[in-house]
């Protein structure tokens, strides 16, 4: 099991996860890494900038505004030896520029790393422009890429590290919003590794970003019922870590997915997938319901959109209520 | 090679390149024509530091070819520089081939990065400017872009990247055809002129005859040995299906493979020019 932040901790610290991206960034370099940012005048937002702070200024690149270009100016920085990272936001760091990651990247297969900022509803009052609901969905259904969603700063920065690491094209899904966070600040995570943070025997709840403690306060509120749910972080959403996920599946009998991000063909759609081909048990999806966002605060849009504990509680009680009917 | 040599070793590639079309029963003939004499004055005219016995020699020059449906010409000029066998060319777009209808870089020693969606070519290739400029690297990068391939916007994001980052080793050039898939490209949407407009974007441009091959091999030779701040474009006026007669400015050959026939004509027209 990995290690979780104490209880005082988890309460009192709040660290979005796109703040692991600079910060991360010029900790590789100091370390002698050859990784370079290249961004599309975000810096500030993405946090890249904090890499030329820490005096590594030659390392990052600013294209402008100008996606397309700053996703294939990374591909041309990895071939010169350099582990680059792409920056923006979500839904531009990957919608605007996908044919540049299909094509370019994963298909000559570079050492690429799409790492956006913003994605999900966390970028808030930006408003449905912004707040992208599919990109985890695109990025999937890239052969060759893997898609992490880190929970909290300290997964950002473990997956991060991992993403440095691991030749090829990775892609690593951060958000705006300042989030509590869940794990120790050392943790260390694998690419295809689903790990159990609560056991439990009536339902499996496969979670990953920002609704890990969605998944964790919901299981609470399902235990003073009577239900023990079992929690397990997704956040290696491909490769999923069918053996984890599986075995919780065959010892509950049922699941929830939840995720900030469309029912459509993220991590829902990856844990129906593996159930349907390992261990057909009932599956509901908490998730956005093939819409696009709205202005509101975050907070205000994890109730709006049916993403919050309170609507993982409703939808742990309609796959238990199905258990054995499929 | 001298003049004369540089001028069988095109004609020889131009056969290999219909040769394998026609094999391979479909590919882009026009456009590969177009740009051989560019491809040969880089391989063959001592521009190019490269070693087909070490792909991925360090310090070597990269070459990128932006516009990969041009792949035949790429894959010809590279068996015949020596990095795989020229037997091999009639595999070209053929299940279980190396040689993909556009090139694959893990599939073909000598490509740099795998090309066939327009556009992308000169980021990639500013990209690797940047990289090489950062590890202390000697070599330039070239690329051939088409001029059909500049209606694409991320062509001139990457014309004013590779200028606002002083890329002098970068050296872009144009097969100015004047001929995309659907016509004369003034007609289809015009992008105008273009060494003025890569002027404009801050770029050093030159203009020459692209199947001048001497005059290739001097301009890309001055562009290599500027070492200036300005990244360099040369805008190459070419022929669409260049040495063909039935081809020459006809977009209809864009992306038809001849039939066996025409393939005698046109063989038979390249030996006589080769004598």
């Amino acid at each position: 099991m990995v290690k979780l932040a104490s209880p005082e901790a988890a309460a009192q610290t709040k660290k979005a996860t796109r703040a692991a991206l600079g910060a991360t960034l010029a900790e590789l370099a100091d370390a002698g890494v050859p990784v370079v940012a290249v961004d599309a005048d975000l810096t500030g937002s993405t946090t890249t900038k904090k890499l030329a702070d820490a005096g590594h200024a030659d390392r990052l690149f600013n294209c402008g505004i100008a996606e397309q270009n700053m996703v294939d100016v990374a591909a041309g920085l990895s071939l010169a030896g350099n582990v680059a990272f792409t920056g923006s936001f979500a839904v531009f760091g990957t919608g605007r520029a996908y044919d540049q990651i299909r094509n370019t990247v994963c298909y000559s297969n570079l050492n690429v790393k799409i790492a956006p900022t913003h994605a999900g509803i966390s970028v808030g009052p930006d408003g449905g422009s912004h707040q992208m609901l599919e990109d985890v969905a695109l990025m999937r259904g890239l052969p060759g890429m893997r898609v992490l969603v880190p929970a909290d700063f300290a997964a950002a920065r473990a997956a991060i590290k991992l993403a440095a690491a691991t030749p090829g094209p990775v892609y690593v899904r951060m958000g705006r919003a300042a989030v509590p966070c869940v794990y120790d600040d050392d943790v260390e995570l694998e690419i295809g590794r689903a790990y159990v943070l609560r056991e439990g025997t009536d339902v499996t709840i496969v979670a990953n970003g920002v609704e890990i403690r969605e998944a964790l306060a919901a299981a609470d509120a399902l235990a003073a019922e009577g239900i023990a749910a079992e929690v397990i972080d997704a956040f290696s959403v491909k490769p999923l870590d069918g053996e984890t996920i599986a075995a919780s599946l065959a010892k509950t009998r049922c699941a929830v997915v939840a995720e900030e991000h469309s029912v459509n063909g993220g991590l829902g759609s990856a844990v129906c997938e593996l159930a349907a081909e390992a261990c057909p048990v009932p599956v509901e999806r908490v998730g956005v319901r093939d819409r696009f966002g709205k202005s509101g605060e975050f907070e205000e849009l994890l109730a709006y959109f049916s993403i919050d504990a309170a609507a993982i509680v409703d939808a742990v009680k309609k796959a238990v209520s199905r258990k054995g009917l499929c | 090679m001298d003049a004369t040599q540089l001028a069988h070793k095109a004609n020889d590639i131009r056969k290999d390149i219909l040769v394998m079309i026609t094999e391979a029963g479909s590919g882009h003939p026009g456009g590969s024509l177009s740009c051989t004499d560019i491809l040969t004055a880089l391989y063959f005219g001592g521009v190019l530091d490269h070693d087909a016995a070490d792909p991925k020699k360090p310090g070597r020059d990269r070459f990128i070819l932006a516009k990969g449906h041009a792949a035949p010409a790429l894959y010809a000029t590279l068996a015949h520089a020596g990095y795989f066998p020229t037997e091999e060319l009639v595999t070209l777009r053929k299940l279980g081939t190396r040689l993909q209808g556009h090139p694959d870089s893990n599939l073909v020693p000598g490509v740099e990065v795998s090309t066939g969606s327009l556009g992308q070519g000169l980021s990639v290739a500013a990209g690797l400017a940047c990289g090489l400029r950062l590890s202390g690297e000697e070599g330039h990068v070239f690329t051939v872009l088409g001029d059909g391939e500049c209606e694409e916007g991320q062509v001139w994001e990457a014309a004013m990247f590779a200028a606002h980052q002083k890329l002098g080793r970068l050296v872009a050039i144009i097969d100015n055809n004047e001929l995309q898939i659907d016509g004369c490209i003034h007609d289809v949407c015009d992008p105008g002129d273009l060494g003025a407009k890569f002027a404009a974007f801050g770029w050093d441009v030159r203009e020459v005859d692209g199947h001048d091959i001497p005059a290739l091999v001097d301009v890309l030779s001055a562009a290599k040995a500027a070492d200036g701040e300005a990244p360099v474009c040369i805008v190459a006026h070419t022929v669409k299906g260049k040495g063909v007669s039935f081809m020459e400015n006809q977009a209809g050959w864009h992306g038809k493979a001849p039939k066996p026939e025409e393939l005698e004509t046109a063989l038979a027209e390249l030996a006589a020019q080769a004598e």
